[in-house]
């Protein structure tokens, strides 16, 4: 089998402030192969954008410490010398962000942009770039590519800028496209459209795409692979079929169970995650995510979960403390309906030692009433 | 566009009528001497001072001198064209002295700007990029000392430094030397100390406003993008940040040109140059009323003529804007 496109291995990004290390990513491990759609999902501050900014070369934070490794197509990149880099951003390796208004420079027509893009990967003349640059705003949908070329990005709408910046991530026909956050911005009617965009044209190309959001919702027809962040680690890893109906991790539980699904009877609630990600200098102690799961420890709050594979299925990788047994049933509770407390007292009372202590309950159902 | 400039060009007639209003209520409701008087000269006999009086009309209600000398300005209401009055002191027009004295003044100005503008702007650019390097707390340390310094001070240490014939090390030609020289030449290395003196401030406040701006600017998304793209970070500087952070100094410029225009008055009193500045320097001095309206006029106009132009240039400089 050939080495995958892009290997990150034990990928940490460190920050040195004021006030500590802050451990933005910490030690994150993941494989894209070429043609694959991989989708990290987490909060905002679990790591996921700057993880992806790191690959590209793009952590210039002369604070940052960056360890680990980061091969694409076999090559290390991480230390990789400033041209070296260049070389590979743009041509090898595109990004889309979230904002395609301020991503796209104000005082520059779209068309020169793209041009600009394609010049400094390809010795071409600038009439066959803004060709180029102008079947490529066609192909994203664009109608009257070659007027629209010689627009400014104010004069576009919001979900044509998305397009533009597509457009200009793949005019050079990148192997890998990284988008972050690519539909945040976006009206709802228009993120749908976005990420068919990037489906349809990651076929075309046989482009991998690595597409970050904090919306599950956004990678369920995407991605082959998910990746669930949390501050700074990833806590469950897997095909996306499985993260969608076998989810092992408390946190995905809570992600999943935070997106509106329209199969869902009406007047059905929510349930948010409660609290707030946590400070990623002084991180609980522990599994990080103690603090904010329903279904805690005492022992959780001192050993430290592995990523490990659930069951020997080496694709589907779990960082949670629970025996996989009881994370299965308290799944199916929590597919049946029982809300996250209710749940816990069912299922994990059995056999916990401090199950009938109600102070300790008391602090654990606090952030939910 | 063109509704625009007309509607601006409306603006700039009414500033200048309020400007002109005020300069004459200030020097006429709180009169430091009377016109008459210092029109006549030493010891006049007061027929004399009476006769001036009538003669110019000082007797008559002051909103009847201000719409005299209104009209007297514009060309096609009173009799002889453009005319700003008789300076008390010379009994001579106001303005051909203003236009005799401009030349000075844009040559000072013109100089300075081009030297300042050629200082600042490297080393705001070179500071933004090596942030917190030796070499940008170096610059950003002279620079806060060089906008410190007044030019009356810093002027004088040239002088007493470079003068050549008062100096330590006369080097440069000093005060007075501009109305002395006669070549293009001789006149620009009069300037060579003015043009440092009155630069040294102004380099440093460019210098620092683009630093801020530029560090700013390279914090964008746009700046990201242009690196994502593979950029030669060269290029990502120059076309991308600089191009951005460099948009608002026009406004700076513009308004700062102006300002000069109408008079560098320290400047043009230290090293003694026949400017306007020095012109209504010397005319606040005798209470030369016309004088000192006229170069408030002028300086009022420049101004107000260059943060037009500075307007219609954003147009042109940033694609958002449309008037």
């Amino acid at each position: 089998m050939a080495a995958p496109l892009l290997e990150v291995e034990d990928l940490r990004v460190h920050f040195e402030t004021e006030d500590g290390l802050v451990k933005a990513v910490d030690g994150i491990s993941y494989t894209v192969d070429r043609g694959e759609t991989l989708g990290i999902v987490g909060e905002s501050g679990s790591g996921k954008s700057v993880s992806s900014l790191t690959v590209m070369g793009l952590t210039r934070a002369r604070n940052a410490r960056i360890s680990g490794t980061v091969r694409f197509g076999g090559k290390e990149l991480l230390g990789a010398s400033d041209e070296d880099m260049r070389k590979v951003r743009g041509d090898d390796i595109a990004m889309i962000f979230q904002d395609p208004l301020s991503s796209l420079h104000p005082f520059y027509k779209v068309g020169n942009q793209i041009v600009e893009a394609i010049q400094s990967h390809r010795d071409v003349s600038k009439a066959q770039a803004y060709d180029r640059a102008v079947e490529m705003l066609g192909l994203v949908g664009i109608p009257e590519p070659r007027r629209r070329a010689d627009s400014y990005p104010h004069e576009f709408s919001g979900g044509m800028r998305q397009r533009a910046m597509i457009a200009m991530a793949l005019a050079n026909d990148p192997k890998l496209l990284i988008a972050d956050e690519p539909t945040t911005a976006l009206d709802v009617t228009v993120q749908a459209q976005i990420l068919e965009l990037i489906e349809r044209l990651q076929r075309e190309f046989d482009t991998a795409v690595v597409v970050i959001t904090h919306d599950l919702g956004v990678v369920a027809e995407m991605a082959d692979e998910i990746a669930v962040m949390y501050a700074g680690r990833i806590v469950e890893q897997g095909p996306a079929d499985t993260i969608f109906n076998a989810p092992e991790h408390p946190y995905t539980w809570g992600l999943l169970s935070s997106i509106p699904r329209m199969d869902a009877p009406r007047g059905d609630e929510l349930v948010p995650i409660p609290g707030r990600p946590p400070s990623l200098i002084h991180l609980p102690g522990g599994c990080s995510f103690h603090p904010r799961c329903p279904f805690v420890r005492d022992a959780h709050r001192r050993v430290e979960p592995r990523l490990d594979p659930v069951d020997g299925n080496s694709r589907h990788k779990v960082a949670c403390l629970l025996d996989s047994g009881t994370r299965k049933r308290l799944w199916e509770e929590l597919q049946a309906g029982v809300k996250p407390g209710d749940a816990r007292r069912d299922v994990i009372g059995i056999g916990r030692p401090d199950a009938d202590q109600p102070s300790q309950d008391a602090g654990l159902d606090a952030p939910r009433r | 566009m063109a509704a625009y400039i007309v509607r601006r060009l409306i603006w700039v007639f009414f500033l200048l009528f309020v400007v002109t209003l005020i300069t004459f209520i200030v020097f006429n409701v709180l009169p430091a001497a009377d016109p008459a008087l210092l029109r006549a000269g030493r010891q006049p006999s007061p027929e004399l001072v009476e006769s001036i009086r009538e003669q110019f009309g000082l007797d008559d209600p002051l909103i009847v001198q201000f719409f005299r000398y209104i009209g007297d300005i514009l060309p096609f209401v009173g009799g002889d064209g453009f005319n700003f009055g008789f300076s008390y002191q010379s009994n001579q027009e106001v303005l051909p002295q203003i236009l005799d004295r401009l030349p000075a003044t844009i040559f000072l100005t013109t100089g300075a700007v081009i030297l300042w503008l050629s200082i600042g702007i490297p080393i705001g650019m070179v500071s933004a990029v090596k942030t917190g390097s030796w070499l940008d707390r170096l610059t950003m340390g002279i620079a806060l000392i060089a906008i410190s310094a007044p030019v009356y001070f810093l002027g004088l240490v040239a002088l007493f430094l470079f003068d050549d014939s008062i100096g330590r090390f006369p080097l440069l030609p000093g005060s007075g030397a501009y109305q002395d020289a006669t070549t293009f030449f001789g006149k620009a290395a009069a300037l060579i100390m003015p043009w440092c003196v009155l630069s040294a401030a102004f380099a440093a406040i460019y210098a620092r406003f683009l630093r801020g701006n530029l560090i700013d600017t390279m914090q964008e998304d746009y700046i990201r993008t242009a690196r994502a793209k593979g950029l030669s970070e060269r290029r990502v500087i120059f076309r991308h940040g600089v191009r951005s952070a460099i948009t608002p100094i026009v406004t700076l410029l513009g308004l700062d040109i102006g300002i000069l225009l109408g008079g560098a008055i320290l400047t043009e009193t230290v090293f003694n140059i026949q400017g306007i500045g020095r012109f209504a320097y010397e005319a606040i001095v005798r209470f030369d009323l016309p004088v000192i309206q006229g170069t408030v006029l002028f300086g009022a106009f420049f101004i107000v003529i260059m943060s037009l132009i500075v307007d219609i240039l954003y147009a042109f400089i940033d694609p958002r804007i449309r008037y």
